[in-house]
């Protein structure tokens, strides 16, 4: 078992490695680097070669990339180009503010979905499901930037009740932050409980035509306790890994939905730093966002192979 | 008068198809079980035995419903009771067995969680009182150390102890009657006959009441007093077991006795046409009118009703059933198989060693092989062309592996296959050349897994004949519809997919596809055992005809020794990978034998109530084979001591050419088994 999560943890690492290799070598080949887009026209000559120098860019692409992932692991990215300041201090409250957004929608939607799956699974082809599954179909068409935009029309501008875009500066208080965030949460949590809980009702139905809840009955279990016993825990373990990627999805910033609402998080920070050609920033935000993809779906690996007594077993008689 | 325990009246079970018909399942059926008593309902797939017996518990399927008619149990009718009510019955009252164990227990319950559970619903027993009750069930059924059975998890037991713990799960409700769908089907044949053994003793032990529903007359045969024979949703025939088996008045039934093949006579039997009608299918006459031997002009528009007869206390659905009552016996023909053996040796084995352990990295930079105790070892077997020589042995004896190995889906780890004396083929596919590929061409078990299900069987047939010779438009479709014809479909069968075709239809295209690569050699595993009965002698004469015509070697795997008697020249049995005796087909079936051939021949189920199983050796799994000595040593009771663990067996050879693995000599073998 520990022989596994190590090596999980390894591969990780080597994930993590080829992804800082592959955005490294990326932002190389671009034309053009950070002094040249700093510069702008006065790129040239005496001013270049002190740019370069100041920014270490002025040795061999290896060398640059060792001492930048030495830095890196350390948690130094570097400086941003557009406000000449730390990467990590412009990181910090980005991610924080992405992670109130994030976890603000999987406490909200991750039990909706989980109860809705649930609902429409057992009520299958009855009135409960025929209704909720027609709403979250329709959830799931609609794309986040017309859902939010409605969000935006109706709830702030026609009722007036919530702020419409979020216009706070970037390292706000979390309570100042609260009222700003509710549309888009909403509008985040729509369209991922609505994919969640299609996702549990296959798989509750699923589990509900297996042989063994046909014998739970025959045996005289009565209904709930069959659901609970018998259908969820086989039902819910695949949901497991689904659940991880969405939140990894949230983490990673859901971009859209940032941009739409004007929302300080990771998601708008990586449209912003792709536009100004912040090359540094890039690169830190793809070995970040890639660390928590990875980070999460071990944890979700290890969660699976805990809840599962077949592959724990086999697991540990490997 | 016994007391009748459960009465089935006029009972109907179907559901509307897309078109808005009514398709029937179960037509009109009427029979009571009696109290203590075993009945055995048999039938083929799609004749609707499982409906019957859900519906005996008031369980119907999803997407079926009853139409008409009730399942009366203690007076009142199951099929109109509210869940509540069912729930104190089932489990309780009405238990139900199983088909297949390792899917119908809970993956993530343990055992002793699973029968408490039932326990706990179905007694009054406190919680202390409760464990003793689970370590006493799993002892009643057998279990070794039932403390520690009861804390694993289902799929940390063999198919054959999953099944026991079903068995022991449903006695904790102390039922009046017991359910039992196809409670050994998928299980090796030794185990197969130790939990029919076990169930004929819980059956005198307990006085319950059981209804055993299968399609294994062999099965049947050994426990039922009474057996309702089924087809096409309705009952055929009904009465008294020994007579049915013995004497069957209805033609179907005695269509199907004949088509079993026998252990104790070589050859193959004679097949049914045709196969069961599906349901919807609209007739006027008879639903087994067009397969029938004895039918006449009137069966064609009239259906006969079930008649009683007092006499026989057998009630038979046949307008002709007094010229079948003439017949004393049924008399059972067989063809005998032709082989027509060349002396040339197509495919030679020697030294074969298989391992599914995954090499080290340091032994494959070195190349080098690091299992000593592979999963197959030394197979030496010499196949002359022309020949059938069948692999036999239970689950996990290596011989699907010695298979894939021919096909070159699994590479060997030592040794040589040589084909045809000069062409090696120890080699995987990526390896060989189009040409070694087209000589050996597999037919797998399921059909329906291993036909493309998106494909028309034009296409299917297709792709060997593009393959290998490149054909093209008119010639391509000529040479399809040769080889339909061959494995005699129609043309018309062309554009079918293969949902729209039978079980037997589908194996027939599959054997077509092998042949459309006009191969040497074909793989053959377990061919038949997918197939209903009654089809099942049919695609073995078809596969004879063909080997007949075309000279074709067959290497076949079944687990079935009556199969195996009736199609195979030569027998090769195998235990955990190694073999113990090969020899020709009729010195195999007889003794002296290796004492693994003993136990295996022992576990043959024959559909006749006095050819009763032997049961020679505890039914263990070994999860590996020993590292010294016999390979069979671990459930051996012939077992001699010390030379049986460090020593392999040398080969004994017989007069009659039959070679036997084995320490004792084979006279003392021959003396004690025929005791």
């Amino acid at each position: 078992m520990l022989f596994l999560i190590i090596k999980r943890i390894l591969l990780g690492l080597i994930t993590l490695f080829i992804v800082s290799l592959i955005t490294f070598v990326g932002t190389e080949i671009l034309p053009g680097d950070a002094c040249t887009t700093y510069l702008e026209r006065q790129a040239f000559g005496e001013q270049l070669e002190a740019c370069y120098r100041r920014l270490g860019l002025n040795v061999p692409a290896y060398e640059r990339y060792v001492s930048w992932a030495v830095n890196a692991i350390q948690g130094d990215f570097g400086y941003s180009l557009s406000g000449e300041m730390p990467i990590k201090e412009v990181l910090g409250p980005r991610i924080k503010n992405s992670l109130v957004l994030a976890s603000a929608a999987i406490f909200i939607g991750i039990p909706i979905a989980l109860i809705l799956g649930i609902v429409t699974a057992l009520w299958r082809d009855k009135l409960p499901d025929v209704a909720i599954s027609t709403v979250t179909i329709f959830a799931m068409t609609i794309p986040e930037f017309i859902s939010a935009t409605l969000l935006i029309l109706i709830i702030a501008i026609w009722l007036e009740w919530l702020p419409g875009i979020v216009i706070v500066p970037t390292d706000v208080s979390f309570l100042e932050l609260l009222p700003n965030i509710i549309l888009p949460v909403i509008a985040i949590a729509m369209i991922m409980t609505a994919h969640m809980a299609r996702m549990v009702r296959s798989s509750v139905i699923q589990v509900m035509a297996s042989e063994y809840v046909q014998m739970a009955i025959l045996k005289g279990v009565p209904y709930w306790k069959m659901v609970f016993k018998h259908v969820l825990p086989n039902a819910l373990l695949p949901a497991i890994n689904v659940v991880a990627l969405t939140i990894a999805w949230l983490l990673g910033g859901v971009v859209v939905t940032e941009v739409v609402f004007n929302y300080p998080g990771l998601g708008r920070l990586v449209i912003e730093s792709i536009s100004n050609r912040d090359l540094p920033t890039v690169q830190a935000l793809a070995i970040i966002l890639a660390s928590i993809y990875v980070s999460i779906n071990l944890l979700a690996d290890l969660m699976t192979l805990m809840l599962n007594p077949r592959l724990k077993t086999l697991q540990i008689r490997k | 008068m016994t007391e009748i325990i459960q009465k089935v009246k006029n009972l109907s079970i179907g559901f509307k198809s897309k078109k808005g018909e009514e398709i029937l399942i179960l037509r009109n059926i009427s029979t009571n079980i009696k109290k203590g008593e075993t009945v055995g309902i048999v039938g083929e797939s799609g004749s609707g035995k499982s409906t019957l017996a859900l519906a005996m518990m008031g369980y119907v399927k999803h997407g079926l419903y009853t139409i008409g008619g009730e399942c009366e149990f203690n007076s009142s009718n199951l099929l109109k009771m509210k869940n509540r009510d069912l729930e104190k019955i089932r489990g309780r009252k009405i238990a139900m067995i199983p088909q297949n164990a390792g899917q119908a227990l809970t993956p993530n319950l343990k055992i002793g969680y699973q029968i408490d559970e039932a326990l706990q619903l179905h007694s009054d027993l406190n919680e202390e009182e409760r464990e003793q009750k689970i370590s006493e069930l799993l002892n009643k059924v057998r279990l070794p150390s039932p403390e520690t059975i009861a804390l694993r998890y289902p799929h940390e037991l063999s198919g054959g102890q999953q099944q026991r713990v079903a068995v022991a799960m449903a006695l904790a409700g102390t039922p009046d009657l017991l359910l039992l769908d196809e409670p050994t089907t998928g299980l090796d044949v030794t185990t197969q006959a130790h939990v029919l053994e076990l169930l004929n003793f819980i059956a005198k032990d307990t006085g319950t009441s059981m209804v055993y529903v299968s399609h294994d007359l062999g099965a049947i045969a050994q426990v039922s007093d009474r057996i309702i024979v089924m087809y096409s949703g309705e009952i055929v025939l009904e009465g008294p077991s020994r007579d049915i088996l013995k004497k069957p008045i209805h033609p179907y039934t005695y269509g199907l006795l004949k088509s079993i093949p026998k252990l104790s006579l070589a050859g193959l039997p004679q097949s049914m046409p045709g196969s069961q009608p599906q349901p919807g299918t609209m007739y006027r006459g008879c639903s087994f009118f067009d397969r029938c031997d004895f039918s006449e002009e009137k069966c064609k528009n009239n259906s006969p009703q079930l008649e009683y007869l007092e006499e026989l206390n057998t009630s038979v659905r046949c307008f002709n059933y007094k010229s079948l009552m003439n017949h004393s016996q049924v008399n059972q023909t067989v063809n005998k198989i032709k082989t027509s053996l060349e002396d040339k040796e197509i495919l030679n084995l020697s030294e074969v060693s298989i391992s599914y352990a995954k090499q080290k990295l340091l032994d494959q930079v070195l190349n080098r092989i690091s299992d000593d105790n592979p999963t197959v070892k030394d197979i030496n077997i010499n196949i002359k062309k022309g020949e059938t020589i069948a692999l036999v042995g239970e689950s996990g004896s290596g011989k699907s592996t010695i298979l894939k190995s021919i096909a070159g889906l699994l590479r060997t780890k030592g040794g040589i296959i040589k084909f045809d004396q000069n062409r090696n083929l120890s080699s995987d596919l990526k390896e060989r050349d189009p040409n070694d590929l087209r000589i050996i061409q597999l037919i797998f078990q399921n059909p329906d897994e291993s036909l493309n299900p998106n494909h028309t069987v034009e296409e299917i047939i297709a792709q060997p004949l593009k393959l290998y010779f490149g054909l093209k438009s008119e010639e391509l479709k000529k040479n399809i519809i040769d080889l339909l014809q061959k494995v005699r479909l129609g043309e018309f069968y062309m554009s079918r997919y293969p949902r729209q075709l039978s079980g037997g239809e589908k194996q027939r295209v599959a054997v077509a596809r092998a042949f459309a690569a006009k191969p040497d050699i074909i793989l053959c595993d377990e061919v038949t055992s997918a197939l209903d009965v009654s089809v099942q002698a049919a695609v073995l004469n078809l596969l004879q005809q063909l080997k007949e015509d075309f000279g074709t070697t067959y290497i076949f795997v079944s687990h079935d020794l009556a199969v195996v008697r009736a199609i195979s020249d030569r027998v090769a049995v195998l235990y955990q990978g190694r073999l113990c005796e090969v020899g020709p087909s009729k010195d195999v079936y007889q003794f002296p034998s290796h004492p693994y051939t003993e136990v295996l021949l022992g576990a043959v189920l024959e559909p006749d109530p006095d050819i009763k199983p032997k049961l020679v050796a505890e039914d263990i799994v070994e999860e590996k084979p020993p590292q010294k000595g016999c390979s069979f040593q671990g459930r051996c009771s012939r077992i001699l001591g010390d030379i049986c663990k460090s020593e392999i067996p040398p080969w004994q050879i017989t007069e009659s050419g039959n070679s036997i693995r084995c320490h004792i000599p084979l006279k003392e073998l021959q003396k004690d088994q025929i005791n």
